[in-house]
């Protein structure tokens, strides 16, 4: 819709002055959030920055490289444990938080390589058997999990004589928006292109010299750093790691998410863990209809709005824009 | 070797439900190409279905009758009222896909609301505790009871599938549709009826695991990831891959119970599938799929 007349306007962020101005009030509102608003919701919106930063990475995944996968709880666990046992062992969070990503980006490379000749429902499949295995395996091994009591992390002390609520959400703020920030850079770079180029056509792909073994794998990797991070910013944040947080609904919700949110796009992936952890805490009173609300809206997005609440919303600025004409 | 005969008529029994719910997936991949993961959740309507007559004091046989018909009658509403609109739409194999998931995702939403959450035990006409001995191996009613129905319904289903005129249109549906559309078959109506009869095949194999398991909205769960197993093993399109399947993966997993650790008995399908997907993603008794540019 937009005429992008240089490569120097491809790469910005935000093209129109009208749009920035609004992005800007927007993250000044939440800049401000627990300032005005109340406590439960400063906290549910902390929930929604750490969730945020997983969907984005699986979006990255699913909806750029059209890598399918079910087993982001596995990484979710992955993270997670990594960053716990280092945190007790008194190692200080930032290196904590970067080796739990590593580690569940090195386990993303090792289910990668299924990628490299699987297409579809059998890489679904694939990816849905490791992130089971994964889970199991955290259950029968004590050592690992921290036992029958779960893994105790201690959580961090706000500084600036914060309160715990609001120290918590600026810290998963600033990690949420540099997270943003890089996915942007990442689908607007030749990396971004080439997963892009993979999704659409990969033989194609091949063809015009995108490296594939090396695109599918790093796609596979960032995906379930991402993920990782998650897993160790939701240990920081809940203060108790078990096996039982990462099972197969995990994957499914992070998956639900990204559907919902609008595959393909990072502003979607936001709305997608908004809605996710939205969805829970408004019908708290009917907890178990939470999953007929997820499936039904899936069919409604897929058969009537394949681009998800960010197609939605994309219509509805593109309307605004052009009003009244149509 | 009496152990060894102990575990491996006892991993049969589990196989057979195994190669039940791998048949039902495999009949839908194969006319559809569509995983479906709402499976398991139909199986689970089906017998949350028989357990409410059975509650209300119906001779099981109807009852059990009774939600056979009705998982045939789910899935068959899903296929007309969900993915034939998303079809005329253009949805994508994965965007299906995922309309099954959130389908699977509706039903386990509704069962836990109106069927409640905590486990119960389900009444059944076989007996788990009463046993018979065959020379050193134990086995219960149930088990063989199971055993049988599973080889029953794989029969039925092979004469179906192979010996009538119904059948040979399936079979032409799943190879080439537009030419089994040229050629006059109702297509439509023939991928409903699989849609239908691979339910049925869940929902048998739910009633069989019930009794033997504790009832609750999540126990076909577990079976259901087994099955897709299964049906990996023997090759996604392939309908007695996932009889064979089905029983290997079954034997595999008491053998592993019982001579290593039981611990990981349940790991054992799910490294399986990631073996059997990375050396010969098309199965034991699959063809090769290959794909033209």
């Amino acid at each position: 819709m937009d005429l992008i007349e240089s490569y120097q306007e491809e790469l910005q962020l935000i093209r129109k002055p009208w749009t920035r101005i609004w992005v800007g009030t927007f993250v000044l509102l939440l800049l401000l959030l627990p300032w005005y608003a109340p406590e439960h919701i400063t906290y549910i919106a902390t929930i929604i920055f750490i969730y945020s930063i997983g969907v984005q990475g699986q979006n990255i995944l699913i909806g750029y490289t059209g890598q399918i996968s079910f087993g982001q709880a596995a990484f979710l666990a992955i993270g997670a444990f990594t960053f716990g046992h280092m945190a007790r062992l008194g190692i200080p969070w930032p290196i904590g938080l970067l080796s739990g990503g590593l580690a569940a980006g090195i386990f993303g490379l090792l289910v990668g390589f299924p990628s490299l000749r699987l297409k579809g429902p059998y890489l679904a499949i694939a990816t849905l058997g490791f992130g089971i295995a994964v889970y199991q395996i955290f259950v029968n091994f004590e050592v690992l999990s921290g036992g029958r009591m779960g893994l105790i992390i201690n959580k961090l002390s706000p500084l600036f004589g914060l309160s715990r609520i609001t120290f918590n959400y600026y810290f998963n703020f600033l990690i949420a928006l540099l997270f943003t920030l890089t996915s942007y850079n990442i689908i607007s770079s030749y990396m971004g292109r080439a997963f892009i180029a993979i999704r659409d056509n990969d033989i194609a792909a091949e063809v015009i010299g995108v490296n594939l073994t090396r695109y599918k794998l790093l796609s596979f990797a960032i995906s379930s750093f991402y993920t990782g991070v998650q897993g160790g910013l939701f240990g920081l944040f809940m203060g108790y790691l078990e096996p039982n947080m990462f099972t197969f609904m995990e994957a499914i919700t992070l998956f639900v998410a990204v559907i919902i949110g609008g595959l393909a796009s990072v502003e979607g992936s936001i709305m997608g863990a908004a809605f996710v952890i939205l969805v829970p805490q408004v019908f708290s009173a009917y907890r178990e209809m939470v999953p007929v609300i997820y499936g039904v809206t899936i069919l409604i997005v897929l058969i009537f709005e394949p681009l998800g609440l960010y197609g939605r919303w994309f219509k509805m600025r593109l309307y605004l824009r052009n009003w009244p004409f149509r | 070797m009496t152990q060894f005969l102990q575990y491996f008529v006892s991993g049969l029994a589990t196989g057979s439900i195994y190669a039940l719910v791998a048949l039902g997936l495999a009949l839908i991949y194969r006319s559809t190409r569509i995983l479906n993961f709402a499976h398991g959740d139909i199986a689970t309507a089906g017998t949350f279905f028989a357990f409410t007559f059975l509650g209300l004091n119906l001779h099981w046989g109807v009852a059990f009758i009774l939600a056979l018909l009705f998982g045939f009658a789910l899935a068959m509403t899903f296929y007309f009222s969900v993915l034939i609109p998303a079809q005329r739409r253009e949805a994508t194999q994965l965007g299906q896909i995922i309309l099954t998931l959130g389908f699977g995702l509706i039903l386990q939403g509704l069962i836990s609301y109106f069927g409640g959450t905590e486990p119960q035990s389900f009444p059944f006409p076989l007996s788990d505790t009463k046993v018979y001995r065959l020379g050193g191996v134990v086995i219960s009613q149930l088990s063989l009871g199971t055993f049988g129905i599973g080889l029953l319904a794989s029969l039925l289903f092979y004469l179906l599938v192979q010996k009538t005129r119904l059948g040979l249109a399936m079979r032409a549906t799943s190879e080439n549709l537009p030419a089994a559309q040229t050629m006059g078959i109702p297509t439509r109506s023939i991928l409903a009826l699989s849609w239908g009869l691979a339910a049925l095949l869940g929902v048998m194999a739910g009633l069989f695991l019930a009794p033997a398991l504790l009832l609750d909205p999540f126990f076909m769960l577990e079976p259901f990831l087994k099955g897709f197993a299964a049906a990996i093993l023997g090759g996604l399109n392939s309908l007695p891959g996932a009889i064979v399947g089905g029983l290997i993966l079954g034997v595999a997993e008491s053998l592993a119970g019982g001579f290593v650790t039981i611990a990981f008995k349940n790991t054992l399908a799910f490294l399986i599938i990631i073996l059997v997907l990375l050396v010969r993603p098309e199965g034991l008794l699959g063809t090769e799929f290959k794909e033209r540019v």
